[in-house]
């Protein structure tokens, strides 16, 4: 089966980072400009802090997960990173060279992105056939052979060309967002809960899809996900967000074996298990996210955390190395990230 | 541990669609709950799990109708119960808690107001103890600062917090049954471990049986002690949740827990079941699962394949249940969806 090529990703060295989010806030101000002109006696304005200072790295070629709560700040992190909103402060680089947060057509092609729900972004009065000529680079009947090509990396059949997206299956749907995607030959993809919404039998499908294009074409993947078990399938490394920070970073293995922060800690105790039933009735993690506005001293997290001591509700840690952790580059953003795996240990 | 007659019995529950040419959604569901007992149901989409649930509460939407069959409630046949008779057993004795309490929850009315409702109706509480009522429910719920939530509107809670009232109500008036359908699909892990922890010691500690769909298998090993598995409208096995997790008996259920991911077992490869669920208008003959199921034999497709007694309280709807793995290699291979 020949399969577009895609740019080349394999000849660059493993240590330079494909996409770079540096220092990257997204504040929204409350109440919003408007509505201060409308009602100027009830302008108090205050800040939502959406993405507060994020340091990420793609890798060429890795599929890297980005897990957390709702209103973790994944998603506007995804955003930024495709260009589809711009950061207040901090900056996107492709390949070393910053992206302009509004993206001319050639660097807007790098970063591509999959959505949740294939059927509302998907024009349903468009063919996927007609959906994807229009996206390649090529025309005529060059056009049609790299559409059918497209159709096969992703798994579809010739016959979908003519195909309405209200004709497809959900997984199909699924399938055509990917081809979509693909179809501009991007160096990065950004699948957002691209496969929360299927059912499982279908999911495992996808997954392998993503996992088989992600090894052929040498795509970088940023996963961002909230289901633990899913992406410790399919993903080589992982950061995960909470309150629009990333806390900790690392590879999967490890984090999921020994995570450094108290926030991984209760996202992983949290994972529904197939295995034999636990009978703690207490919740991994109490309590919800703080609100963005009003965000909590010292460590964010440290309103939930059960290991919080005095310095955690003072200074706010860094994400910084953790020491005597293994040589992969974990990084943690807890005062006690080098002893929490032991504190662990002992709780359980 | 159950008495002579279960808390809840579905007996041979039809449903089909309205119409001219109706198509059979529900076809043949019969499972019994004992009292404090927990049923988990689990299927796909389309497998006919909500619609079975949603039968028991009465509440089958437009266009979809129990065409036979009964729905045995301490006894009574729900179904022949007057829709007033049946309606003043929603609260008191049967309760239901939905996917999204955003859409089941009334938007222009105080959350505190709408836990006590059932009280006040059913169990004729005044209005200053119903008050107190609510913020006890909130306060054993897990609210934080019920003195102040108990006057909140649903848009002003978050997800989580928005379960945790619908729980409050289910619970409100300390039925027998509760009717969960999908509550934690929309939460975060986090959350959803919360409410599944206290949907389950509060139906321990009232005694409450519970009757929960979920697409997720790990959810039920998590939740029930029994589950049923359903496809294309029928249940296909059911049993023990230990024991339907420790040997299978259906190769569709086989076919879930291999595509799920597991966090226990990450090294296992998923294997997805190939094909798509059949279109319920069009069955193919004998068993509905045989043209995407990798153990098929040529008799798969040959009528009558029924749920059958298998034994230790199980049942299980495939022929070859005992020996299908040790088949010989698929005669009819699923196609990739």
């Amino acid at each position: 089966m020949t399969r577009p090529m895609l740019a080349g990703t394999g000849d660059r060295p493993a240590g330079t980072p494909v996409l770079q989010a540096r220092g990257v806030q997204v504040r929204y101000h409350e109440p919003s400009a408007l509505s201060r002109l409308l009602r100027p006696q009830r302008s108090r304005r205050r800040v939502l802090h959406a993405l507060d200072g994020v340091d990420l790295d793609v890798m060429p070629g890795e599929t890297l997960a980005l897990v957390g709560e709702s209103g973790s700040g994944k998603s506007t992190l995804a955003k930024v990173l495709v260009g589809s909103i711009p950061a207040t402060e901090g900056q996107v680089l492709f390949r070393g060279r910053e992206l302009p947060a509004r993206r001319h057509s050639a660097t807007h092609r790098k970063v591509q992105m999959v959505f949740q729900d294939p059927y509302s972004s998907l024009n349903p009065r468009m063919t996927a056939g007609r959906m994807l000529t229009e996206l390649v680079p090529e025309r005529g009947q060059a056009a049609r052979q790299a559409v059918l090509a497209l159709l096969g990396t992703v798994g579809l059949g010739e016959d979908t060309v003519t195909a309405y997206p209200s004709q497809l299956s959900g997984g199909q749907r699924q399938r055509l967002a990917i081809a979509r995607a693909l179809a501009v030959r991007p160096d990065v993809l950004i699948a957002d809960e691209a496969v929360s919404s299927l059912d499982v039998s279908v999911q495992a499908t996808i997954l392998q899809l993503l996992a088989d294009l992600q090894r052929d074409l040498g795509l970088s993947l940023l996963f961002i996900a909230h289901n633990l078990a899913v992406v410790q399938h399919l993903c080589q490394r992982v950061a995960v967000m909470y309150l629009g920070r990333i806390v900790e970073v690392g590879d999967a293995q490890e984090i999921f074996g020994n995570p450094r922060h108290p926030y991984t800690q209760a996202l992983i105790e949290a994972i529904p298990r197939m295995g034999a039933r636990r009978t703690d009735a207490a919740p991994a993690l109490p309590g919800e996210p703080p609100s963005p506005i009003n965000l909590p001293s010292g460590c964010r997290f440290h309103p939930r955390c059960r290991y919080a001591q005095d310095i955690c509700r003072v200074t706010e840690p860094a994400l910084a190395p953790v020491e005597g952790a293994e040589p992969s580059g974990r990084v943690s953003a807890c005062h006690f990230s080098s002893t929490i795996g032991s504190l662990a240990r002992s709780t359980t | 541990m159950s008495s002579d007659e279960p808390l809840l019995s579905v007996e041979d529950l039809v449903i089909t669609t309205r119409g001219a040419t109706p198509t059979t959604i529900v076809d043949g569901v019969s499972f019994q709950v004992a009292a404090g007992g927990s049923l988990g149901i689990v299927g796909e989409s389309g497998s006919g799990k909500s619609m079975s649930l949603r039968a028991i509460d009465g509440v089958l939407p437009a266009g979809v109708q129990v065409a036979s069959g009964a729905i045995r409630f301490r006894g009574r046949d729900l179904l022949s119960l007057k829709s007033a008779d049946h309606a003043a057993l929603l609260g008191p004795e049967i309760a239901m808690i939905f996917q999204e309490p955003m859409t089941a929850l009334n938007p222009t009315r105080p959350v505190g107001v709408q836990i006590s409702e059932g009280p006040r109706r059913h169990l004729g509480i005044g209005r200053r103890r119903a008050h107190d009522l609510a913020v006890d429910l909130m306060r054993r719920t897990g609210i934080p600062d019920p003195e102040r939530r108990v006057s909140a509107y649903p848009h002003e809670l978050s997800g989580g917090l928005r379960q945790r009232v619908m729980i409050a109500m289910a619970l409100s008036c300390e039925p027998a049954l509760v009717l969960a359908d999908e509550p934690t699909t929309a939460l975060d892990v986090t959350v959803q471990d919360q409410v599944l922890k206290l949907l389950t010691t509060m139906c321990d500690e009232l005694g409450v049986a519970l009757v929960f769909v979920t697409h997720d298998l790990a959810v039920v090993r998590q939740t029930c002690r029994d589950m049923a598995v359903m496809y294309a409208g029928r249940l296909i096995e059911t049993g023990p949740v230990d024991a339907v997790f420790a040997d299978p008996r259906h190769p569709y259920t086989v076919g879930l827990m291999e595509s799920a991911p597991d966090f226990d077992q990450p090294d296992r490869e998923l294997v997805a079941i190939g094909g798509l669920p059949p279109n319920l208008a069009q069955l193919p003959p004998g068993c509905v699962f045989a043209p995407r199921c990798r153990y098929a034999r040529p008799d798969c497709t040959i009528p009558p394949i029924a749920l059958a007694d298998i034994g230790a309280g199980r049942t299980s709807a495939c022929r070859y249940h005992a020996d299908f793995r040790s088949a010989v290699a698929a005669a009819v291979p699923g196609g990739a969806s």
